[in-house]
């Protein structure tokens, strides 16, 4: 080959690596984990948590186009409210393009709704810690499963009511405690009540108080990776909290059919961005960031739940159950 | 015919009786049916008086509605106050007082705000302070009832609590249930349900249902409207049969005036539409102005008067009265309050008072006797 030349050869490579001498299919691994993730599926748990009646339950559903979570029709006559904020957790396996998920819906029913609401978030913060643990333990078993079951939650959607004014205190207290062992994504519920200034306005009196706090929401500045992340996720950083409204019902707009909300003043259309922020929410969670919430949560969150769990006990306590062996850490 | 015009022309009659005319002739007219008039008259030159309390949690467009509802800006220079900021503070009263004159009658308005409530992670009887206040409220003016110079006492009582309930929720939650026990004894409560533009025409009928169902079960005694009376036509009773299904009302406010269908009209441009306050397929804004200010706001102030303030008063004198038996004093069905004696002038004024009510009295009976001698 002369220098001026361009490769007679077939190459397979994407401008670049023309010093190849011949094709060798390095980037056929791609190709081969995609069917190996389509074959074994994976798992993703959303946690989502707010005061009864924000549409926790209708957000989910829309989002993942399923019925995953079962709305709650509020407490009825002979309910009373748990006294603690209860966690159930739900899981349901959704198909699509072949690609398999088991996605577990954790809901938080009681959370906010009382008088006294001093330390609602302790159940919460409990069940976090739980399954951090739960992995753990598995992770230091001398025969280990070959994957690892996780109900890590690896995405937590706090639900901030559309007062228009700001935080409330629940909200600070919440997100400060949480913030550091799972990933927050603060959403504006229901904020068809919002006109589009008042919308502005609130979220960025609502950024200044998360500032204030020093709470940091998902995606997390600390742990961009490069430039180019830091360049997207200064984006996103820039529109959250996401303002959205949830539907499930379907409705005729200009001959097509559109999830959202019917009033006497016109259809609200979930996936209008003119409308609400429910698409860039989705494309956020679901169509770009689903596989780095699972990596933040299982590199960070987890690594420093493990840290403190050594650091704590000088080692980890022996393994007591009777499957496994005794650990020897 | 203007009110006094015709008041005139009727005394005229009276007291000329050449000029008789054949209605006369059938009716033996007093006269006193001008009475509302006068007293019409006497409540213009007069004025009138009502105090509003408005309570629910922080954004639930509360200073929104009673700007709309009373085309007045009463919290221009408000400042919001943030998360960290309200950690520290308790439930606030805080008193804004405007005048408001609109064709000739006078009207000094008074808003009640709670700001607080309902806004701390606890919020255990956060409505305290708010029951205190009225008590208070209802306290001076038993002091002031029962003192001697009655010329002046200033009504501070609360005539009326709009109690905002979110439109997020499934209905009542503790914090309203607990509220609405504390003080639908002592004032008139009315529920909304706020910001009612975020909800469907069929979730306002199953919210609105919903917490009816929980104000029966739980107990709580809000304003009832009064009945028609069976004389009224049948336009109004439907009227009033459909204010009373409507509550609790679904209320938007806005102080900002938008176009639509080529009006201009107090609105919120939303990107997928116009929503307008005072349209009544939009909203119960109409009907809440109506009944509030229109049809029942003298009622809710004798409600206040005849029942809330005489439950107190009641309560109050039982209170004393047992007090005085437990120390073993005489017991006395009538309270005695400390009074000073009167003094000299004002006993010359009642007694002028006396002689000048003699002489009306007289000048009525002189006028009756006239005109049953005429009709002889």
């Amino acid at each position: 080959l002369s220098a001026g030349q361009p490769s007679r050869k077939r190459s397979h490579s994407s401008g670049g690596g023309s010093t190849l001498l011949g094709y060798i299919g390095i980037d056929t691994i791609i190709e081969q984990m995609r069917k190996k993730t389509m074959k074994t599926g994976f798992d993703f748990n959303i946690m989502v948590v707010g005061p009864s009646g924000l549409g926790k339950s209708t957000l989910v559903n829309t989002l993942f186009k399923s019925q995953v979570s079962r709305k709650s029709a509020g407490w009825s006559r002979d309910e009373k409210i748990p006294k603690t904020v209860e966690i159930k957790s739900v899981s349901h396996v959704i198909e699509e393009g072949g690609v398999k998920m088991k996605l577990t819906v954790v809901d938080t029913p009681g959370f906010g709704d009382q008088i006294n609401n001093d330390n609602c978030w302790e159940p919460i913060s409990k069940y976090i810690n739980e399954q951090f643990e739960k992995f753990l333990k598995e992770e230091v078993n001398i025969t280990r499963k070959k994957r690892i079951p996780d109900t890590r939650v690896h995405c937590c959607v706090y639900f901030i009511p559309p007062t228009g004014h700001s935080l409330r205190q629940l909200d600070v207290e919440f997100m400060k405690r949480l913030s550091h062992s799972v990933n927050i994504i603060p959403v504006i519920a229901k904020s068809d009540t919002m006109t589009v200034e008042e919308r502005q306005e609130f979220k960025q009196r609502v950024r200044k108080e998360l500032e204030m706090n020093g709470i940091e929401f998902y995606p997390q500045k600390e742990f961009d990776d490069d430039i180019e992340d830091k360049s997207d996720n200064d984006k996103i950083r820039e529109m959250m909290p996401f303002a959205v409204v949830g539907s499930d019902k379907e409705y005729q707009v200009n001959g097509k059919r559109v999830l959202g909300r019917k009033t006497p003043w016109g259809i609200i259309e979930v996936e209008n961005p003119n409308h609400c922020e429910f698409a860039q929410l989705r494309d956020f969670l679901i169509r770009s960031h689903l596989q780095d919430l699972k990596e933040v949560t299982h590199n960070i969150h987890y690594e420093t739940y493990r840290a403190k769990r050594l650091n704590d006990n000088g080692g980890l306590h022996p393994i007591t159950s009777n499957d496994t062996q005794e650990s020897n850490l | 015919m203007d009110a006094i015009m015709l008041q005139e022309k009727l005394v005229e009659r009276l007291l000329c009786p050449r000029v008789r005319t054949a209605r006369q002739k059938e009716k033996q007219y007093v006269g006193f049916a001008t009475l509302p008039n006068q007293v019409h008259r006497k409540s213009v030159k007069k004025g009138f008086d009502f105090t509003l309390m408005v309570a629910g949690e922080s954004g639930m467009g509360k200073s929104t509605l009673v700007n709309s509802l009373f085309l007045t800006d009463l919290y221009k220079d408000r400042k919001l106050l943030n998360a960290e900021e309200r950690i520290n503070q308790t439930v606030e009263i805080i008193k804004h007082t405007v005048d408001i004159e609109e064709k000739g009658v006078k009207l000094k308005l008074t808003i009640v705000d709670t700001p607080g409530f309902g806004d701390a992670v606890n919020n255990n009887e956060c409505w305290k302070p708010i029951t205190d206040y009225i008590d208070q409220q209802f306290e001076q003016y038993f002091r002031d009832e029962s003192g001697l110079n009655r010329k002046n006492i200033q009504d501070n009582r609360v005539h009326c609590c709009l109690y905002f309930i979110p439109p997020f929720g499934h209905g009542l939650r503790p914090v309203d249930v607990e509220f609405m026990k504390a003080l639908h004894e002592k004032v008139n409560i009315i529920p909304l349900i706020a910001k009612a533009d975020c909800l469907t025409p069929n979730e306002i009928k199953k919210l609105k249902d919903r917490i009816r169902e929980e104000i029966d079960k739980f107990g709580i005694k809000v304003y009832q409207f009064p009945e028609c009376d069976s004389d009224e036509d049948e336009e109004f009773k439907q009227l009033d049969k459909e204010l009373k299904e409507c509550t609790p009302f679904a209320v938007i406010g806005s102080n900002t005036v938008v176009e639509a269908r080529g009006q201009r009209v107090r609105g919120r441009l939303y990107p997928w539409g116009i929503v307008e306050v005072e349209n009544q397929s939009h909203c119960d804004f109409v009907k809440l102005r109506n009944m509030l200010i229109r049809s029942h706001m003298h009622d809710l102030k004798d409600v206040t008067c005849d029942v809330h303030y005489e439950n107190y008063r009641a309560q109050c004198i039982q209170e004393m009265t047992s007090k005085l038996a437990q120390d073993n004093r005489m017991e006395s069905p009538i309270p005695i309050l400390p009074l000073s004696t009167p003094d000299a002038d004002t006993e010359k004024l009642i007694k002028m008072k006396d002689e000048e009510l003699k002489r009306m009295q007289e000048m009525l009976n002189k006028m009756q006797q006239q005109m049953h001698d005429k009709d002889q």
